[in-house]
């Protein structure tokens, strides 16, 4: 999560596509094309071609596939291996990113979902042939309605936000079912993008809560606004400043008694295993994203998934497909669910991930999630203590799996946020999120999670004190930054300005 | 436990220096109630042998893989082969351990795979642009009907080909469902040809139509008149959009933006992605560039950095959540980029003659399979041009699938629960990775049920 900070091109617009190629970057695949190299020997070859062509008739068939790669099986690894080495990943760097948990991913985990038995599995095959899938699915189900405490989960949901959706979804159906549906959804302004953004697809108009200065949000100020309109409190716990709300169960009760729902988002769930259950708090419904909390890895920004888990009354509405066992004992997605929202998406979910965030919570059990998150909230508060004296705290309050800091030095010597971010990444670390919440100015937001140990803190620590001296005594350095990395700092406002969002056989080549 | 470094001595340092003298003194603030019915219910944790033995138990326990079954199934997730080089590249920790790629600098494998991503897309669909990824093809469906209302805010009327694969169609209801100003119609198929028949738009043909959401191929492997309903579509003024679950159609087929498409939507499940009981795959979305402000998801584009070098990097982020909250496009953030990457690997792999000769390939086999079945006296239900599946009609369905699987083959997938009209059809899919020996024991043991 991270909201761009406005800065000035320097990049006349018309210059996008006139750039060099320095030696550390790599050619578009497209450029190291040349007509008739293969990266594979396809069956049937081109007498398969003659043959479909005259079964299906020339007037259906294209000619040909301009511009399309024509590479070598070397080629082609090089050109991706070498990609591979322009990123940073959280195998091989801290990556501290606030709200994203980028926490450790074992790789036994993707070699369980890669198990033929699993990766082999096609969705459609007769249920009574894929039990060991279905009573995965079973098993990983009952797990989260443990962690949470909640009663019923769907595992449908692709990512966060689609959870979001199938909550809101339910909401509404769950009023339209008691006879008339509120309009409105009340959201702290601490909350993520996705929150607002799912209320208003799901039909809902939003209703900002203003936190308190300390960073929290008051019962008063939800028995304020919430009437006879409003559906539900969306609000993510512990919220984005890293705070645990402290007056979650007023809340909920605040709510209930008017009818309303609270919809909990579980983004930050890394912070309450074993510590607190979205169940106990008076949630009635929570979503968990499976790449933040439960290990699966994110993917250059997915695939992840996004499991709803539910209180008992809502139970009827969850998405399909909807897992039930039969009489004969036998798992298979019950056929008739009228309460219920419908489809999110084609088939049962991220499977693969599924897979994945089972295989870790076998790994860690009870007690081992219990452990981190403990270990993610000490981590957190050491850096936050570390950091204080140059990065104070944008609250007061004690917080749990992550830190909202803040700093003076653009005040002091014109050094932004973003600045700081760029210099960090000369120094080997991924910078935290930045800009968020928008409630903090110039926001750094610090989520170590629980596999970094107090060595690699240490050094990230150091590594923040020096930025702040050098803005200090060289801003012009970290103002410029990064100067050690393949590519020097990125000029976000010409892209945009000019979108060139494809490659193009006309576009000039650069060298 | 193994993933957390920490000694007691490191806990002990940390925690003086944090100023308190146990770990639960950090969790003083979070109230006493909820910490006391915190417990987790579930067993220990376990050794990295132990948990593998569980789930390879559990993978056992698929027997439509471990019993070796020959497979004719698809409907939307295909079997194909997957280069090995698509999984030596999918497996870096560099591009599996990022995320989305906000701090460009550190990202440019992930955003410059990503542009080529879009390139590929952009070129087999024939528009201008596409995203850098969406869930899957059903959700991007769905998205692409939001779009099309956002780009023609006045229209109502959404006609959905019947013929569309059943859960894109479910999708699409459900993402439309707390919405208000959309009438959803059926457009039929026509019984003979499988195809949706051009002619049955024409009622809607007016100034509330919308758009016409349409499978290309169809739910019945059928190749769809594309270029007569966009015509159409377009003649009454509203937005075609067309869906494709077997993509790898469009190595072949003409592309949909040169038949008239405006937004191609699909899933990319098949370019690389193993089938994985139906997900993660990839959805892509494509449509033209003077609405690019009105798509949904993330877009990398090309820019410079100081030092004059090419970049690429996160752009038009106005339309999304992030910065426009409520007002944004879509609520999607975390998309499918990593498919998206097994996706464009898997493209660059088979390049420009190969993809297409797959797809022949494909187109091949599929014919040959019909031709046998038909020989054994198994009917095809539907007479227009198909790729690779098909639907056959038997006399009773479910008897012949039992008695395909007895003989160790997965004929297809029954009908009925979607079409109640075509309660005696079954789909039946070939690939590339069904040999002329599976093919010949799928006739056999479907021989006489026709
Ligand atoms: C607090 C919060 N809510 C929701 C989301 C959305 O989750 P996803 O990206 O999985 O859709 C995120 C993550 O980006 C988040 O940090």
């Amino acid at each position: 999560m991270a909201v761009a900070k406005k800065t000035v091109s320097e990049t006349p617009a018309k210059d996008i596509l006139d750039s060099t190629r320095g030696a550390d970057t790599v050619a578009l695949i497209f450029e190291e094309s040349a007509p008739g190299r293969r990266g594979v020997d396809a069956p049937g070859g081109a007498a398969s071609e003659a043959r479909a062509i005259e079964l299906l008739g020339a007037d259906l068939c294209r000619a040909d596939i301009d511009g399309f790669p024509e590479v070598s099986e070397p080629q082609a690894l090089r050109h991706f291996l070498r990609l591979s080495q322009l990123n940073f990943g959280q195998a091989l760097q801290f990556y501290p990113l606030g709200s994203c948990t980028m926490k450790y991913n074992p790789p036994l985990n993707d070699e369980m979902a890669s198990l033929p038995g699993f990766a082999s599995l096609h969705p459609a095959a007769p249920i009574h042939l894929a039990q060991g899938a279905l009573e995965l699915m079973a098993r990983l189900e009952a797990a989260l309605a443990a962690i949470t405490g909640m009663d019923a989960v769907s595992l449908a949901p692709a990512a966060g936000a689609h959870g979001e959706l199938a909550g809101l979804l339910m909401i509404r159906a769950w009023e339209r079912k008691r006879g008339g549906v509120r309009r409105k959804v009340i959201i702290p302004d601490t909350a993520h993008g996705t929150n607002p953004a799912s209320c208003t697809l799901a039909g809902f108009e939003v209703v900002v809560a203003k936190s308190h200065r300390r960073g929290y949000l008051e019962a008063n100020e939800i028995r304020r606004l919430a009437d006879d309109e409003t559906a539900a409190l969306m609000v993510t716990n512990p919220n984005t400043m890293g705070i645990f709300e402290p007056e979650i169960e007023e809340i909920a009760a605040a709510l209930h008694e008017r009818g309303a729902l609270l919809y909990l988002d579980g983004a930050n769930m890394n912070a309450l295993l074993g510590v607190a259950k979205p169940g106990d708090m008076g949630a009635d419904i929570v979503h968990i994203n499976l790449h933040k909390t439960f290990s699966t890895p994110h993917g250059g920004g997915g695939p992840g998934a996004g499991p709803v888990a539910v209180k008992a009354h809502l139970e009827p509405f969850l998405p399909m497909p909807r897992l039930a066992r039969r009489a004969d004992g036998m798992l298979d997605f019950a056929a008739d669910r009228p309460d219920s929202i419908g489809r999110l998406r084609a088939y049962h979910g991220n499977f693969g991930m599924l897979v994945r965030a089972y295989s870790y919570i076998l790994a860690m059990g009870g007690d081992g999630l219990a452990d981190a998150s403990r270990i993610a909230i000490l981590n957190a508060a050491y850096a936050r203590k570390r950091l204080a004296s140059r990065y104070p705290s944008a609250s007061a309050e004690p917080a749990m799996h992550e830190c909202v800091l803040t700093h003076d030095l653009e005040a002091r010597t014109d050094v932004s946020t973003l600045d700081i971010a760029k210099r960090l990444l000369d120094y080997g670390f991924h910078p935290p999120t930045i800009y968020f919440p928008l409630v903090v100015h110039g926001a750094l937001m610090i989520e170590p999670t629980e596999t970094e140990s107090r060595q690699t803190l240490d050094d990230f620590i150091a590594a923040m004190e020096k930025i702040y001296d050098e803005a200090i005594a060289e801003p012009e350095r970290v103002k410029t930054a990064p100067h050690n990395l393949k590519l020097g700092r990125v000029d976000e406002v010409a892209a945009a300005r000019r979108p060139h969002l494809r490659w193009r056989p006309e576009d000039p080549k650069s060298d | 436990m193994r993933f957390i470094p920490h000694t007691d001595d490191d806990i002990a340092a940390m925690l003086a220096t944090i100023g308190v003298a146990r770990l639960d003194d950090l969790l003083e603030h979070v109230p006493k109630g909820l910490r006391d019915r915190a417990a987790i219910a579930l067993p220990p944790g376990q050794t990295e042998a132990e948990v593998a033995a569980d789930l390879t138990g559990l993978a056992a326990g698929n027997r439509a893989v471990s019993d070796g079954l020959a497979s004719f199934l698809g409907g939307g997730y295909y079997r194909h082969f997957v280069p090995a080089a698509v999984r030596a590249i999918t497996s870096r920790a560099e591009f599996v351990t990022s995320y989305t790629p906000y701090q460009a600098e550190a990202s440019q494998g992930t955003t410059q795979a990503i542009f080529e991503f879009q390139t590929m897309i952009a070129q087999l669909t024939g528009l201008e642009v596409a995203n850098a990824s969406m869930y899957d093809g059903a959700s991007a469906a769905a998205e692409a009907v939001l779009m099309a209302h956002r780009v023609q805010p006045k229209r109502t009327v959404v006609a959905i080909s019947r013929a569309l694969w059943p859960d894109y169609r479910a999708t699409i209801r459900t993402y439309l469902s707390a919405l208000k100003n959309f009438d959803l119609v059926e457009a039929p198929f026509d019984p003979a040809t499988g195809a949706t028949d051009p002619a049955a738009l024409a009622p809607y043909a007016n100034d509330r139509l919308l758009c016409a959401v349409v499978g290309y191929p169809n739910a019945f492997g059928v190749i769809e008149p594309l270029g007569q309903i966009a015509a159409a579509v377009k003649q009454a003024g509203g937005i075609t959009i067309s869906a494709t679950a077997e993509p790898l159609a469009l190595g072949l087929l003409k592309s949909p933006g040169a038949l008239g498409v405006d937004i191609a939507v699909g899933e990319g499940q098949s370019f690389g992605m193993p089938l994985q009981f139906g997900g993660p795959g990839v959805g892509f979305f494509a449509a033209r560039m003077a609405q690019v402000r009105q798509m949904p998801g993330r877009l990398i584009g090309q820019t410079r950095d100081n030092r004059g070098n090419r970049a690429f990097c996160l752009t038009l982020a106005t339309r999304e959540q992030h910065i426009r909250r409520e007002r944004a496009t879509s609520n999607i953030c975390t998309n499918h980029s990593l498919c998206a990457l097994a996706a464009t690997a898997y493209l660059t792999l088979m390049g420009r003659r190969g993809l297409r000769e797959l797809a022949a390939r494909n187109v091949e086999l599929a014919s040959q399979a019909r031709a046998r079945l038909r020989a054994a006296g198994i009917s095809p239900r539907f007479n227009g041009k198909f790729f690779n599946e098909f639907a056959i009609t038997v006399a009773d369905p479910a008897r012949a699938l039992a008695r395909a699987e007895a003989a160790g083959v997965l004929a297809g997938i029954p009908l009925a629960r979607d079409y109640p009209e075509l309660a005696d059809s079954i789909l039946v899919t070939v690939t590339e990775t069904n040999s002329l020996a599976e093919i010949a024991r799928l006739a056999d043991s479907l021989a006489g049920v026709g």
